[in-house]
């Protein structure tokens, strides 16, 4: 006669382990339905024009080709339309930067009356559908001469980004310590000499991180960018002008070459993602 | 005299002022008084297509909205669960962020096109003799499907980011207190972690309605005008048929309906601004 021992309830671990599993699982079909699209639509832009005319369609394509690319990047305007969105989206991050960064630090450095108010506007302007307003704005743009250009596209895309540039601004001149400020002054800087000697090399890499956010914001902008230019679109506008009369494939391939700097911009800015869209931004 | 003006915020602040009120406000009045001049209102409340954009914009909104915040909660606690290869998912997760809307369009087109990988996939599984017609403007509700599919694509990243924010914020003491006292997982998310993500929740929730009011490239690109949104028929006013009152009217009934939405937006701002 042999004494047996209790036996051990696996059960709590059995299930946890069922439950990493779960993750595990949930976390592949997440991954699959976020990028898979992207995926498919990179290989329809590589299929060789009798692959992509192929149906049932396999999910490798048949024959890689360039010429989809090629072909969307020699259409007529998707050059100067991606140097013009380049163009506004360069100049909307240095204007918004000048416009927005000196109300932001005024934001952080003083108590005055007003300022309330002033942040209640920004967060409502902030919140609104300003772009809605390209309508209006594209005649204000065409009597003052400067409709269809670079430069009005640049002003719509600064006060889109206006209100988040002056708040993230703002939070970055708060995180920088007033005491270094105050001792260049002691020091025998001006206001303006300290901050710019002091308070800005400080600031900078928060601003470098909120331009890159203005950047996305220009890039990916269409509505306004659509109705207020004719001859120098940017390049979404270029393709949602285009989508009418457009084969098929240019429409993948456009697609896929809008969503390239997606994938370039996520990566370099993972870090900040979370900071700046989750908690700044809100 | 000189120096207050130069010690004075004011100086630093208006710049900004005027050109918000220059490109914000000045274009605001104008779009009354344009869409006032004539019948544009008549015109636009009678057009079928805009009973129909209006109709379809509540829809979208009611259905992806409350989609999106279901499944970026769940992507949270994933998260949080700390799975294998976060930082891939978390890349992959995040990657819609910066796709623009014209973009997401055509990336589900490509999946739910005619000839596209949905159909091929049904006739490969034997499903379909060839396809069904997603996007044919004939089946209303297959092209919401698409529409809702894209727009939740899209957008959920957004609605993460923030939620992945907020629940940084939570201190993990209460969820392990409720464990410790014999909580299950969900008694545990419905009564701890719920609760205390409620603000991230409420500004997520506003912000996702308020861009989703501007939703208009993806169905673009999916269906051309044969699914009409608010902004979208702005966009033909404007562009194809050539009528700026119009289209200024439409446009501001989409900044009516978000006003209305911005202000509970500013209201849970500051009370959680007096809560702090």
């Amino acid at each position: 006669m042999t004494t047996t021992l209790p036996e051990i309830d696996r059960r709590p671990l059995r299930r946890r382990q069922w439950r990493r599993a779960g993750v595990q699982v949930a976390c592949i079909v997440i991954t699959l339905f976020m990028a898979l699209p992207i995926v498919l639509i990179g290989l329809t832009a590589v299929s060789s024009s009798a692959a992509f005319a192929e149906f049932p369609r396999p999910f490798i394509p048949s024959g890689f080709s360039g010429e989809t690319l090629t072909s969307f990047i020699e259409a007529t305007g998707t050059i100067p339309a991606l140097g013009n969105s380049l163009l506004v989206g360069v100049y909307t991050v240095v204007l918004s930067l000048l416009v927005g960064a000196p109300a932001g630090y005024a934001l952080a450095r003083y108590a005055f009356r007003g300022k309330d108010t002033y942040q209640v506007f920004m967060l409502l302007a902030r919140a609104l559908p300003i772009v809605v307003l390209s309508v209006p704005l594209a005649t204000m743009f065409l009597d003052a001469g400067v409709y269809d250009t670079v430069f009005a596209v640049t002003l719509l895309h600064t006060t889109l980004a206006m209100p988040t540039t002056v708040l993230i601004s703002a939070s970055v001149f708060v995180s920088v310590p007033t005491d270094l400020e105050e001792a260049a002054r002691v020091f025998g800087c001006g206001r303006f000499e300290a901050a710019r000697r002091v308070v800005f090399p400080l600031a900078a890499p928060g601003l470098a991180a909120a331009s890159i956010f203005t950047f996305v914001l220009s890039w990916n902008e269409i509505f306004g960018a659509a109705v207020i230019t004719l001859g120098h679109r940017t390049l979404p506008a270029q393709v949602l002008a285009s989508l009418g009369e457009a084969p098929q494939a240019y429409r993948f391939a456009g697609g896929f070459a809008l969503i390239l700097p997606a994938l370039v911009f996520i990566l370099v800015m993972r870090r900040y993602l979370v900071n700046m869209w989750g908690t700044t931004l809100r | 005299m000189v120096t207050r003006l130069k010690r004075s915020p004011w100086l630093l602040l208006a710049p900004s002022i005027v050109f918000m009120l220059v490109l914000f406000g000045w274009p605001l009045v104008q779009g009354l008084v344009v869409s006032a001049s004539g019948d544009a209102w008549g015109r636009l409340f009678g057009d079928t297509y805009f009973l129909q954009a209006l109709r379809n914009t509540l829809l979208l909104i009611v259905i992806v909205v409350p989609v999106q915040l279901v499944l970026a909660v769940a992507m949270a606690l994933l998260v949080q669960a700390r799975p294998r290869l976060l930082s891939g998912h978390f890349y992959l997760w995040t990657i819609p962020l910066a796709v623009s809307e014209l973009a997401a369009g055509l990336v589900w087109l490509s999946v739910f096109d005619n000839r596209g990988y949905l159909n091929s996939f049904l006739v490969w599984l034997g499903l379909s003799e060839d396809g069904v017609q997603w996007l044919n403007y004939t089946n209303t509700g297959t092209m919401l499907l698409a529409v809702v599919v894209a727009e939740v694509w899209r957008a959920t990243s957004l609605v993460f980011v923030i939620v992945v924010a907020g629940i940084q914020m939570v201190p993990r003491d209460y969820d392990e207190a409720a464990q410790v006292f014999g909580a299950s997982f969900w008694q545990r998310l419905w009564h701890v972690t719920l609760p205390q993500l409620k603000p991230s929740l409420q500004v997520a929730l506003i912000l996702r309605t308020i861009l989703a009011l501007q939703a208009f490239a993806v169905a673009q690109a999916l269906t051309g005008r044969n699914f009409p949104l608010l902004v979208g028929e702005a966009y033909q006013w404007y562009v194809n048929l050539q009528n700026p009152p119009v289209a200024s009217a439409a446009a501001l009934v989409v900044l009516a309906i978000s006003l209305i939405t911005a202000v509970l937006y500013l209201r849970t701002m500051r009370q959680q601004g007096a809560q702090r």
